[in-house]
């Protein structure tokens, strides 16, 4: 087939927070931008909770708020920790969180994405949905140049390009540029969508007009592996899912379904999903190695930005800021870059690692190095153990029997030393503070 | 040669539920598709200008945001695009849909060049009424050439067109005379996919957007509810029937005793049925 | 019927000021008409089908009925009155000319319209398939008047205008369409949707005949052959008293195999799902439900198939529906009758086995005697 003569700035690959991120940034400094996304429109392919972090788009753009479709903003967050029966944890609500300009979101991707793809075009950026970039494509000194896709017509070029095409990155990894990510920093999450009324999700979580909810969860619902649950508030329907290392599902053969089944049927999360339709299941992974699993993030003619980078911040589970963050950064580098008409090296696209180091992405990716480790290392105590003894502690403490409190405390205290050793309890709380600090 | 193919866009009625409660569709992330039966259509329509040269025009009717549609029809590598869109439109049945195309594409080929053949899909999946493509033809003394499984053989000089059309019980081979309509039967063909460059022209390649003004249509009382003569009244959840299946237990049981259980429930309904079946039946 | 894409359907009230008065010259327009469809000598069972529901409603609005009867002078026409007539029409009308010989668009729009013209029916119902489905979209379009597809349900409503039922946005909901200021209100009806009436012996009524006055050359599409169908019994499926499917449930095409053993066993036709056709498995003639065939059967045997509401609304006429699924929650057992919660795989060679056997010879004559 002919090769396409004309040639672009740059290549975005993949129209997910970070490549959308990217490419807006680059088309509304009037860089000629081409996008590729191999689903059927932006956000087909893409599953997310999922809340979205005003800040980090405001920066981008500042008026979102006027179309963006936002489903709820947030204004309580529930940190619930369970066993199979119970759970205990934090409820933070606060009216101060209804603001003129909110701080957190919850979104749907699929109707995000889309919005966000159609600011992109808007600034100028061709976008093409339903073509997989299959390979990168280098000239004599292994520059990027461009990239081949599969449809017929050959390649097509441009001075760098920008591998955004998220967490499973076979591109990147089939090009060299980094590893396959390994089973132990990466999460596979399942989630299913419940449809619910307005009305009905208002009355059992207590909101009004617009107000949103969002319950994290720990405990015996990942069965000992190191996983969270999560219930996300959306107009008219709840995400409801659960998220465990890809290592763990291998070691202890449960099927990830199971998982979500047993959540459903949880006791604590029946009754907020009561009356629902299922009507999507999906299932994603999600880069938890931190910053220790950071590949190298540039070279000649590329840059990888958002999860293909695993800028993911496992703890806080936030993917989505980082992801777009990375992606405006990479992009006000390239447009730097190109102002100075400089060549898309590797000497000078150094500078979006400068610039990244800087922001808060590479900061609180630092902060939390050693959380997933051990998380890791630790989850059976972390995921069950402690989980339990928190239930029954709380238990012990509301259930009025005539025992005196003085020996309640001291109950509890036993079956903690009792299910790990003194020396293991301090150990463990000292490495997670230490982690989490 | 000039093709205008008619395509709509629906709502993917494989997602679509109906709330338990109100009793309406519920929409939230429902996905529009191209009516699939258009695509049999569209397909037919490249290869004829593939092979005889000439250009392949999409038109269709829908609000704002079927442009989504059209441009995926760019990107399979039509030509050019048409979006008929005015409020005025809105509600339309089948008659004033077929009179807004219809006018649409004369408009159409005054503007590009007289259309030789018109394509539709076969019926469309939320409509689902196989009768607009029939109405345009009408509307624009098309000759009709319905559930075509094969275009045998086409003479632009001649203005011939041999085809295949599914008929009740058989194929019939029909010659006809162009220009026409052609309403496209499922599984003759299957979609391309365009090349790179159809994927760019398609991104790039402005949607043109016609009002009913635009389109030439000034009789507006022939447009959207007031044009349409039929009326919808009532629209209600089917009735789900109250009891379950009654369940054979199978538990501790051989296949076999469950089968016989099965057919003694069978028979035990349906009296008659047994003795039908061991006389007229294969056994 | 809107074509538009809108938002929720909305129930009557938001239109009610859309009701007119019939205009004057259509309030002559009186009687049912029914399309019998003639083709190569059958008449299409579809057609006794709707003078059964054509009667009704003549009856309900106390007026007659007719069938409408198109084809070529001489012999062919003669049975399609005749079984006008024992499925209760009141009279015929034939247009008869040779160019009627066999189905085109054109000489029939024409011979219908004018028909229609000159005898103004209330309410003309045709069968729903390839040759109704055609015919009706011209006729509809010529006359401007309104045309409601695939009815599920033909009722008279207190006013005396034709409420016409059908399904919407893929079955998941039905809705009632009136055409009030036009004429005639025409409706189509896929086979096997409406039951089959009693054929009764009934004296013949009257018969209206007319000519088609079109010349053969101005009619410019000619029927160069016709390539009739292997007789792989698909015509057949929707009219069988048993049907026997499969669904994705099977799991492969080999498997399908079962399925036609134990159809082959008790005379019954085999079908199946959508998927099995997208998957190559089985022949798209084969494929039951809202965009494949409707049945009626006394029995049908479903194996594998969830029962999604496009394969439910070609199904729900079957006298005594039996499904066979792994899933105690798959949505066809709230519209079977009787359920097997097991793995068909396994189990149809089983029923096969239990059905020959006590449908063997030697029952057969403890069944006789
Ligand atoms: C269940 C779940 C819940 C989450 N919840 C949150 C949350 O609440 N808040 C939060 O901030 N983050 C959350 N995250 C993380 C967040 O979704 C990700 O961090 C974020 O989407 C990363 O954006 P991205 O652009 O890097 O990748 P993606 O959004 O995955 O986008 C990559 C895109 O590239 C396309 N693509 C891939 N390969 C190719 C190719 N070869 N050619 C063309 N296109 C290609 C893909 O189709 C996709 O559209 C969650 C993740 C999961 C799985
Ligand atoms: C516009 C449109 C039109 C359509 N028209 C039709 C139509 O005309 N006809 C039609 O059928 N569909 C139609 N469909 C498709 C329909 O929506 C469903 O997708 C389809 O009916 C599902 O087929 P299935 O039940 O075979 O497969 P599935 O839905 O995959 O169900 C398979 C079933 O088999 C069960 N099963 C699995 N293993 C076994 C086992 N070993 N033994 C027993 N049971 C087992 C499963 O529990 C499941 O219930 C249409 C869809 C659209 C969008
Ligand atoms: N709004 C529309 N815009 C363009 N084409 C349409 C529209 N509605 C129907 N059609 C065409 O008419 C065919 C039959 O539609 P229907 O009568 O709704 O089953 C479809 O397959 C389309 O090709």
């Amino acid at each position: 087939m002919d090769m396409i003569a004309e040639k672009f700035d740059a290549i975005v690959i993949g129209a997910g927070m970070s490549g959308n991120a990217a490419a807006y940034t680059m088309a509304s400094h009037g860089l000629k931008v081409l996008q590729f996304e191999r689903g059927e429109y932006p956000g087909s392919k893409n599953v997310q909770g999922a809340i979205m972090y005003a800040n980090m788009l405001e920066k981008i753009i500042p008026d979102f708020r006027d179309d963006a479709p936002l489903e709820r903003h947030l204004v309580e967050q529930r940190l619930w920790v369970m066993d199979d029966t119970s759970h205990t944890g934090m409820h933070y609500r606060s009216e101060d969180f209804n603001e003129a300009k909110p701080n957190r979101y919850t979104i749907i991707r699929a109707q995000f994405d889309k919005w966000f793809s159609r600011k992109v075009r808007a600034a100028g950026a061709t976008v093409l949905c339903e073509t997989t970039v299959t390979e990168l494509v280098r000239d004599a000194k292994d520059k990027v140049v461009g990239v081949r896709t599969d449809r017929a017509g050959g390649a097509i070029f441009a001075d760098v390009v920008i591998l955004a095409e998220g967490v499973s990155g076979l591109l990147g990894t089939r090009a060299g540029l980094r590893e396959m990510p390994k089973p132990q920093s990466v999460a596979l999450a399942v989630k299913e969508m419940h449809f619910l009324p307005e009305d009905v999700i208002e009355q059992r979580f207590g909101l009004k007009g617009g107000e949103g909810c969002v319950i994290e969860a720990v405990g015996t619902i990942s069965r000992g592996m190191a996983g969270l649950g999560f219930l996300y508030t959306n107009k008219e329907s709840i995400s409801l899912g659960i998220g465990c290392l890809v290592s763990d599902f291998a070691a202890t053969m449960q099927s990830p379904y199971a998982l979500l089944d047993a959540l459903k049927d949880h006791p604590s999360i029946r009754p907020l999903i009561a009356g629902s339709e299922v009507k999507e299941y999906a299932a994603h992974l999600i880069p938890e190695g931190g910053y220790k699993a950071i590949p190298q993030l540039f070279g000649d003619g590329w840059v990888v930005v958002g999860d293909a980078a695993q800028l993911n911040n496992a703890v806080h589970r936030e993917g989505s800021n980082l992801a777009m963050t990375s992606g405006r950064i990479a992009a006000e580098a390239i447009v730097q870059v190109k102002r100075r008409n400089g060549p898309m090296t590797k000497q000078n696209l150094v500078l979006y690692k400068t610039m990244l180091n800087k922001s808060f992405v590479v900061k609180d990716l630092k902060k939390y190095k050693d959380m997933p480790a051990l998380l890791h290392t630790n989850s059976r105590n972390f995921f069950t153990t402690y989980p339990q003894l928190m239930s029954q502690a709380a238990q012990n403490f509301m259930r009025v029997d005539g025992t005196p409190k003085i020996e309640k405390e001291k109950a509890t205290a036993a079956a903690m030393i009792k299910a790990r050793s003194r020396w293991g309890l301090v150990s463990d709380a000292v490495r997670l503070a230490l982690a989490w600090r | 040669m000039h093709i205008v193919i008619c395509i709509k866009q629906v709502p993917d009625s494989a997602q679509i539920r109906v709330h338990p409660v109100t009793n309406t569709i519920m929409r939230q992330g429902v996905p529009t598709i191209i009516n699939p039966y258009d695509l049999f259509a569209l397909e037919e329509a490249l290869r004829l200008r593939d092979a005889y040269d000439g250009e392949v025009t999409v038109l269709t009717m829908g609000p704002p945001m079927a442009e989504d549609a059209l441009r995926k029809a760019l990107g399979y590598g039509a030509d050019r695009a048409v979006l008929l869109t005015d409020r005025y439109f809105a509600g339309s049945d089948t008659l004033a849909t077929s009179y807004a195309l219809s006018q649409a594409i004369a408009k159409v080929g005054e503007t590009f060049g007289t259309p030789d053949i018109v394509f539709t899909g076969k019926q469309t999946i939320d409509g689902d009424t196989a009768q607009v493509g029939p109405g345009i033809a009408k509307r624009l003394d098309l000759l009709q050439l319905t559930y075509v499984a094969k275009i045998a053989s086409l003479d632009l000089d001649q203005r011939e067109i041999k085809v295949e059309r599914r008929s009740e019980g058989g194929t019939q081979m029909l010659k006809s005379r162009l220009p026409c309509l052609i309403t496209m039967l499922e599984g003759t063909n299957e979609i391309r996919r365009g090349s790179l460059v159809d994927a760019l022209c398609a991104a790039r390649s402005q949607v043109l957007k016609w009002s009913a003004a635009d389109a030439g249509i000034d009789d507006l009382t022939r447009c959207g509810l007031r044009g349409s003569p039929t009326v919808v009244k009532r629209v209600f959840a089917p009735a789900t029937r109250a009891e379950k299946a009654a369940q054979i237990d199978t538990t501790e049981k051989a296949l076999r005793d469950i089968a016989d259980e099965l057919i003694a429930a069978i028979f035990t309904r349906q009296p008659a049925l047994e003795h039908e079946l061991a006389f007229n039946g294969g056994a | 019927m809107s074509t538009v894409n809108r938002e929720t359907p909305r129930p009557a009230a938001g239109r009610a000021g859309i009701k007119k008065e019939l205009p004057a010259h259509f309030k002559d327009y009186r009687h049912v008409w029914v399309f019998i469809e003639l083709e190569r000598g059958q008449v299409h069972p579809v057609s006794f089908e709707l003078l059964g529901e054509g009667r009704k409603l003549a009856d309900k609005l106390g007026v007659e009925l007719a069938g409408v009867v198109i084809g070529p002078p001489g012999e062919a026409t003669r049975p399609a009155v005749a079984d006008a007539f024992a499925y209760g029409a009141d009279l015929v009308y034939i247009v008869e000319a040779p160019l009627l010989a066999d189905y085109r668009n054109e000489p029939f729009t024409k011979a219908m319209t004018d028909l229609v013209v000159t005898h103004k029916p209330e309410i003309l119902l045709l069968g729903a398939t390839t040759l109704g489905r055609d015919l009706a979209g011209s006729v509809a379009t010529t006359l401007l008047t309104g045309l409601t597809a695939d009815c599920t349900e033909l009722d008279v409503d207190t006013d005396g205008s034709l409420a016409a039922t059908r399904p919407t946005f893929g079955g998941s909901l039905l809705c009632t369409i009136y055409t009030l200021n036009y004429r005639p209100q025409m409706a189509t009806v896929r086979p096997r949707v409406m039951p089959m009436p009693q054929r009764t012996d009934r004296p013949a009524g009257r018969v209206i005949r007319h000519k088609l006055s079109v010349p053969e050359d101005e009619i410019v599409t000619k029927v160069l052959g016709f390539l009739p169908d292997s007789q792989s019994a698909n015509a057949n499926l929707a009219y069988a008293d048993v049907v026997v499917a499969g669904g994705l449930g099977l799991g492969s095409a080999e498997n399908l195999q079962l399925v036609k053993n134990l159809a082959r066993a008790i005379g019954a036709e085999h079908g199946c799902s959508r998927p099995l056709v997208q998957k190559g498995w089985m022949s798209a003639d084969r494929q039951i439900g809202q965009t494949g065939k409707t049945i009626r059967p006394k029995l049908y045997i479903a194996a594998g198939i969830s029962g999604a509401i496009q394969h439910r609304v070609g199904v729900e006429g079957a006298d005594l529906i039996v499904a066979i699924n792994t899933d105690p929650s798959a949505p066809i057992f709230d519209f079977a009758h009787l359920g097997i919660v097991t793995d068909a795989i396994r189990f149809l060679p089983a029923l096969t086995e239990a059905f020959t056997r006590r449908l063997s010879p030697h029952n057969r004559d403890k069944l006789a005697s």
